[in-house]
């Protein structure tokens, strides 16, 4: 079994009741090819850095999945880019670290804003881990 | 005999020494970096949207590898940019 993550971003400039199927669709495509969804995630509508299609902004959906057979993937990609509503698509394998970190941010281990010290930070301040030097600068502000 | 620390210099002697550099993956144990998160990936790249090269992140060879894959990937998702200007 082998885990692989795609994320599609979804024309908005659709009736709101299609842009909630297209997902379902795909998701059903799997289904049907012996995936296992693990999570199915919609990121939602957000600003890209620069125009697709003179659109400016899209709907982002994340489904993390598990298979066997990677020929599925093919398939995924191929219908994705048959479907004038799909503006992008990126489909990633993940290795184990992946995996571990798609869960913990699933649980809520990791914080929605990530505090990371700056280069900069002295040495004896940078020795603490992670969460507790951004919990520390918090009780600072 | 006067030891080191006896010794007074007119200057700060730590001023003018670098600070050593580091790479935060290793140091922090960040083993995966997430394409879809372009806050972080944010840091390693220039207000023209370039990458930052590793003798100004202090990334190892292997974070590097890892952080360019990501902002490439997080490029072909509209999360950064591909050309700008005054990103920060």
């Amino acid at each position: 079994m082998r885990n692989y993550e795609i994320t599609f971003l979804i024309d908005p400039v659709l009736p709101k009741e299609e842009i909630a199927t297209i997902p379902d669709t795909y998701l059903d495509l799997m289904k049907g090819a012996n995936c296992k969804i693990v999570h199915a995630d919609r990121l939602g509508l957000k600003q890209l850095a620069y125009p697709i299609n003179k659109r400016t902004t899209a709907i982002y959906h994340c489904v993390e999945f598990q298979t066997d057979d990677s020929a599925i993937i093919d398939k995924m990609e191929l219908a994705m880019r048959r479907d004038e509503r799909i503006m992008r698509f990126l489909t990633v394998k993940l290795d184990k670290y992946g995996v571990q970190y798609n869960a913990d941010k699933r649980a809520g281990k990791i914080p929605r804003k990530r505090e990371e010290p700056k280069a900069e930070v002295p040495v004896e301040r940078a020795s603490a881990p992670t969460q507790a030097s951004s919990s520390s600068k918090q009780e600072e502000e | 005999m006067a030891s080191r620390d006896d010794i007074k210099f007119l200057n700060n002697p730590n001023i003018g020494q670098q600070r050593k550099k580091y790479c935060r993956f290793k140091k922090y144990g960040i083993k995966y970096i997430d394409y879809k998160d372009p806050d972080f990936l944010l840091q390693f790249i220039n207000e023209q949207g370039k990458l930052l090269p590793r003798r100004i992140t202090g990334n190892s060879l292997k974070y590097q590898r890892k952080v360019a894959q990501a902002v490439k990937r997080a490029r072909h998702l509209a999360m950064l940019p591909y050309v700008a200007d005054l990103l920060k």
